[in-house]
Formats: structure tokens, C-alpha cells, sequence
């Protein structure tokens, strides 16, 4: 192993560059992407990095060829991302809802921006977490990240390759524009203390191989292109063999999977921060850079005396409903910043149903929230 | 005529049954319709080409050659409609021992997916596309696309179309493609030994197969049965090798020019490495 293959030690980086540098040390050897701000510099980086490593990197012609060719790189054997703004994600709906069909362990980074549209290219947005969920057209589970610092986005980035190879499809990094831009410390660990997971393969012979034919965990193992295993798969409706199946049956056995391969997991793939939430009588629900924020708030709010907890989601996708649940029947209210007009406050008003207050604090994006206004949203919903 | 039961054990094995899924058989594709006989000149070019089978995979976008991709028994990926260009990219960067084949239509990769064509042709990416021309959209029930002669009926231009159709071969040879040939499906053993040229080719080659589509493209414009197309391209069909790509266009109005006319040597992506199938 060359000394560049990893770069163990302590760094000063800004968050884009710790997602290339996270990705390399997941062991991802495929970048395919189209420059667009403010993610450019992860491309910039994996064009330096990966022939470094032995890996790829190819600029495609625009974001829904970048989103083709990671899932064929996928196949190739490598794990493989591509990194991109609001934009280009939405160009890449389109296969990622292939990938979600084909089953094809991936990850997609999203620097966001704010929008709609062109909208504000170089400054910070956070409105692209419905799209996440719901971008691509059918009905599908998606696992989606979202960390709030230079650190944690190198952390994250192993946890979304690990989780793409475990339960194979696209996992969306929702980072955005102020976490991608903000430099900090970052300390990559050695080698042998990042847990890496692959993809599982088939144990038996070609010819005995269905492709969707899954294990107790919903999971199919899946084959290596050209090892003689002759595998068909389609974008189509399919039966275990991977052939098109058009009918209902077919139809309803594969998206229940689809869906439940996710859902069934959501203990091992939900991750969440909670500080003070114990006793709280109110609770901020933040994510990304808008978390880093809200922490000023509920400290602020602490000294006036108002008992706050912040909860900090690290998975947004699948949405940790049963965390938000059980914390509702204990506390007075809830609020929810979150750079755009109110997307996951949603979500959370859909798990509280009623048992508590909420209050959203919605910005549409530019820059990061005041705390202050944070703190008067704490204020007047126990009021 | 006496009428044989023929049965399983005393059936003879047709020559390209392994490398057919004969257990999706029978195709979707219709009567008279060219892609039958396409496929069998791919399979039979692909195995006298000498590449390792089980390192060549094949990639299809949406459409009747979309559907090609299902039959083959080899790895192959039925993907999204004009993506099948770029999933292959992909594919071969990763893993460069594969041959990578596209196999799909001219609605596929000129239309929805013409950008991906034209820049694989610029970098000269070293696979194969083999593009199956019926001068319309078949899958959707015939409409005009951008290869369907100017004043020719379709589904959506029942007056005559009105716009000026690509001429792929050019296209192709334009952007950068170090082989271009163009071949009628009536035309088996020069599709044929072009698709092996094709195979061998370094770099960015591509086959385009002028092919009958009797339920749509036939049927509206005075040839509506499989073979009426055949007949016209026997009668109105030359071979011009070397001919300059951009004078010689492709409809159903015209003299259809076929022939190999591009095959140059470019470097191209990804570079030569050891152990690549056939090299």
C-alpha cells in the first residue's frame, strides 16, 4: 500500500475535501460527476486522488450520464460515488430510481444550495430532503446522512459506503453548502480501525444464481460481471431470476422488498445525537449545519432556565419516527429549524400526531439561521 | 407435408442456444420486424470473434433493442431510456478485461440519449455500439423520432414529418468513432463480419443497422410487411466503402448507402492494460 492510499493523521480540510478523503478511505475507487458549485471541490480532489490509488475518475457530459456510469462502475466491481448540488440531483433522479431497482450499491452526494432552480449557487440550502426521499418516480426506501462538521462528514462518508455495499443501493449524502465549504480539523484514523463492509456475494455456481433471489435479510447477494454467472438485469419489474415480470404479483413482491429491506433495518441504519433530551420539556430537531446552529440557541435558552434538548439527526432517511414518538409523549413542544419552507418539520409533525406542540423555524436559504431567532421560536412555543 | 413431433431429447441444438435465454423465449418483438435476425448476426460475429464470452457484457436503454439485452445469455443490463451509453462507461473504466457492447435503438441514442453518444465518440471509449435504425419509435406505437425520414408518416406526423433526420453514421463519425459502418438487415453476412471488425476494433466503434419495424414505420408509409421492407432494401441498397459518412444519408425516400466507412486507429479510453478480453 502506497502512503497515499491513506492519509492516517491529523488534517485542516474543508468538508468537500473530507468527503473525497472519506470516500478513499472507504475504499471507493469510481468517481463519475459534472462540476457544479458548491461541490466542485470533491470532484477536484478525487481527480487528484484516485489515479493516486488506482482508482477512476471520469468527467461525465452532465449529471444524468455521472449517475449512469456510477452504477455501471458498480457493476465493474468498484465501489463508486458521485458528488453534486441541487441541480444536478435532480438530473439524477432518474437512475437513481435505477439504482434503487437494479440494487446497486452506490453513494450520492449532495452539497446543497439553495433553490429552486439555479437559485443561489455559491450559498447554503437545505431544501432538497424531500427530493431525497421521494426524487425518482415509483415507490422506494432510501437511506440519506446529513453531518454537521468537517469531521463528521469524513465519518459519514465510510458509514454511507458501508451501509450502499450492506443493503445494496444509493445512499444520499445530504451534506451542505456551509458544512462543504467550512474547514476544520479533521483526524483520519489508521486503516485498521475503519470498519469496511463489501457487498455480499453468491456462494453458488453460475447457472444455480438468481440474481433477486434474496437471503433472510431481504438482501440478494450479488454476482460480479463477467465471472460466468450470465446475470440479466432489468430497470423492469422482475421475478428472482431477474427477468421481466409484468404483473401485479411480481409487482408487489418486489417493491414490498424494496421497501422493507430498508425498513426492517432501521434499528442498525438509524443514527441520532440527542443532548439533554431526558428531561426536556422542549426539543430542538435539527440536522446538518443547522444543527451546529441550533446548539447556540438551546444553550442560550439552558440559562434562561426552559429545559431544551436537542435532537440531531444524522439519518434523516429512513426517518427515526419512533425516536421523534416516544419523545413526544414527554415533552411540551417541539422545534424544527431547517434552511427551506418546512420539509422534514413534516415528518416530524406526522410522528408527534397531535401529543405535543411544534414550531417550525423555516430560512430560505443564503445563509445559515440566526440563533436568535431560534431561541424566540423556543420561547414562544412553551409559552 | 407431413408434420414431425419433434421432442425434446431427438431435437437438435441450435448453434447459438447457449447464448440464448431460451427460457424467455418466446421474444416480444413482432412479425417481419428486423431485430431476430440482427441479434443471430451479433451472436454468431461474437463467437467467431474470438472474445472470452463470459467477458463480454451487453447493455441496452429502452425500446424493441432495448429488449435485446433480455435474450442474450451473457451479463447484460436493460437500463434507462438514452443511459445505456453512459452505464456502459462506467462499466468498462471499471473493469477494463470486459468487452462492453450497447446494443439499442436509433430513438435511444440519437434522441434522449444522443448526448452521450456523441461524447463517447469523443473520447473514444473503447466499446462497441450496435444501433438498430427502424426510422421511428416501435416501442410506443410508431411516432417520429430524430432518424424518421423528412415528409415520412408516423403515429405523430400523420401529414408527413416536417424535420431533418440525423444521419447516425455521421453523427457517429463526427464525434469521433474509430469505426463506423452501416448495414440493412437484409444484409447478414456484412452486418455480420462488421460486427466483428466492430469487436475487435480499439476504441469507439459503431454498427448502424437500417431494420424493418412493418407494425409502425412499414405500415404507414406503402411497405407494410417485414419482407416489403427487405425488398426495398435489396432493390435500393449500395455498398460504398470509404464513402464520406456525411453524403451518404439513410431513409426510405432515397438510395440507402451502406458500407464500412470509418476505420482509423485513435488513442482511446481506457488505455491498452493486460489481460483485456481479445487483446
Amino acid at each position: 500500500m502506497s502512503d497515499r492510499e491513506h492519509l492516517e493523521g491529523e488534517h485542516f480540510m474543508s468538508g468537500d475535501e473530507a468527503c473525497s478523503e472519506g470516500a478513499i478511505s472507504a475504499g471507493c475507487r469510481f468517481f463519475a460527476g459534472y462540476p457544479i458549485t458548491p461541490a466542485t471541490e470533491i470532484a477536484e480532489r478525487m481527480s487528484d486522488r484516485l489515479p493516486e490509488v488506482g482508482g477512476t475518475y471520469v468527467q461525465m457530459e452532465d449529471e444524468l450520464g455521472s449517475m449512469a456510469a456510477v452504477l455501471g462502475a458498480s457493476w465493474g466491481d468498484a465501489k463508486a460515488m458521485t458528488a453534486t448540488s441541487g441541480p444536478g440531483f435532480s438530473l439524477m433522479m432518474e437512475n437513481i430510481g435505477l439504482g434503487v431497482m437494479l440494487e446497486t450499491p452506490c453513494v450520492v452526494v449532495n452539497v446543497q444550495r439553495a433553490g429552486p432552480s439555479t437559485g443561489l449557487p455559491t450559498m447554503v440550502g437545505q431544501g432538497d430532503m424531500m427530493q431525497a426521499r421521494w426524487g425518482s418516480h415509483g415507490c422506494y426506501s432510501i437511506i440519506a446522512i446529513s453531518p454537521d462538521s468537517v469531521q463528521e462528514v469524513f465519518d459519514l462518508m465510510i458509514k454511507a459506503f458501508n451501509l450502499a455495499e450492506r443493503f445494496r443501493l444509493p445512499v444520499l449524502v445530504m451534506m451542505d453548502g456551509a458544512v462543504g465549504h467550512m474547514y476544520e480539523k479533521v483526524v483520519i484514523p489508521p486503516l485498521d480501525k475503519i470498519h469496511l463492509v463489501t457487498r455480499r456475494r453468491p456462494d453458488v455456481p453460475p447457472g444455480e444464481y438468481w440474481p433477486y433471489m434474496p437471503d433472510e435479510d431481504l438482501i440478494p447477494p450479488m454476482a460480479n460481471t463477467g465471472e460466468g454467472y450470465r446475470f440479466h438485469v432489468t430497470g423492469l419489474t422482475h421475478d428472482e431470476r431477474g427477468y421481466p415480470a409484468m404483473d401485479p404479483e411480481a409487482q408487489d413482491k418486489l417493491v414490498r422488498r424494496l421497501v422493507e429491506k430498508v425498513e426492517r433495518h432501521r434499528d442498525e441504519i438509524i443514527e441520532l445525537e440527542e443532548d439533554g433530551t431526558d428531561d426536556a420539556e422542549v426539543v430542538v430537531c435539527a440536522y446538518g449545519i443547522t444543527a451546529r446552529v441550533a446548539t447556540i440557541a438551546v444553550e442560550r435558552a439552558r440559562r434562561e432556565g426552559t429545559r431544551v434538548g436537542l435532537l440531531r439527526l444524522i439519518t434523516v432517511w429512513p426517518f427515526p419516527e419512533d425516536k421523534i414518538k416516544s419523545l413526544a409523549r414527554q415533552v411540551k413542544a417541539f422545534v424544527v429549524p431547517e434552511i427551506n419552507y418546512g420539509q422534514i418539520s413534516l415528518e416530524v409533525e406526522r410522528s408527534v400526531a397531535g401529543m405535543a406542540r411544534l414550531a417550525l423555524v423555516p430560512h430560505m436559504g443564503g445563509d445559515v439561521h440566526n440563533p436568535a431567532t431560534i431561541l424566540e421560536a423556543i420561547r414562544q412555543v412553551i409559552k | 407435408m407431413n408434420v414431425l413431433a419433434v421432442t425434446d431429447e431427438a431435437r437438435e441444438k441450435h448453434p447459438l442456444e447457449d447464448y440464448l435465454r431460451v427460457d424467455r423465449l418466446p421474444h416480444i418483438w413482432c412479425p417481419g420486424c428486423g431485430l431476430g435476425t440482427i441479434l443471430g448476426a451479433f451472436l454468431r460475429g461474437l463467437l467467431k470473434s474470438g472474445l472470452t464470452p463470459d467477458k463480454v457484457a451487453v447493455v441496452s436503454g429502452i425500446g424493441c433493442t432495448g429488449r435485446v439485452a433480455g435474450y442474450i445469455k451473457l451479463d447484460s443490463f436493460h437500463t434507462t431510456h438514452g443511459r445505456a451509453i453512459a452505464f456502459a462507461t462506467g462499466l468498462k473504466l471499471a473493469k477494463p478485461e470486459l468487452k462492453v457492447v450497447v446494443f439499442s435503438g436509433d430513438g435511444d441514442l440519437a434522441a434522449i440519449g444522443g448526448n452521450h453518444l456523441i461524447h463517447a465518440g469523443r473520447r473514444n471509449i473503447d466499446m462497441t455500439v450496435l444501433c438498430v435504425n427502424n426510422f421511428n419509435y416501435g416501442m410506443t406505437g410508431g411516432q417520429f423520432g430524430p432518424t424518421t425520414p423528412e415528409t415520412a408518416r408516423s403515429t405523430t406526423s400523420r401529414a408527413g414529418n416536417i424535420e431533418n433526420p440525423f444521419n447516425m453514421s455521421a453523427l457517429a463519425a463526427a464525434s469521433g468513432a474509430t469505426y463506423v459502418a452501416r448495414w440493412t438487415a437484409a444484409q447478414i453476412h456484412q452486418m455480420e463480419k462488421s460486427i466483428i471488425e466492430a469487436l475487435l476494433k480499439k476504441g469507439f466503434s459503431f454498427v448502424e443497422i437500417i431494420s424493418p419495424c412493418p407494425t409502425y414505420y412499414g405500415r404507414m408509409n406503402r411497405l407494410p410487411t417485414g419482407l416489403d421492407q427487405m425488398r426495398y432494401y435489396r432493390s435500393n441498397s449500395v455498398v460504398r466503402h470509404g464513402a464520406n459518412p456525411n453524403e451518404v444519408g439513410a431513409g426510405t425516400n432515397g438510395q440507402i448507402v451502406t458500407g464500412k466507412f470509418i476505420d482509423i486507429e485513435r488513442p482511446y479510453l481506457p488505455g491498452p492494460r493486460d489481460g483485456e478480453n481479445g487483446g
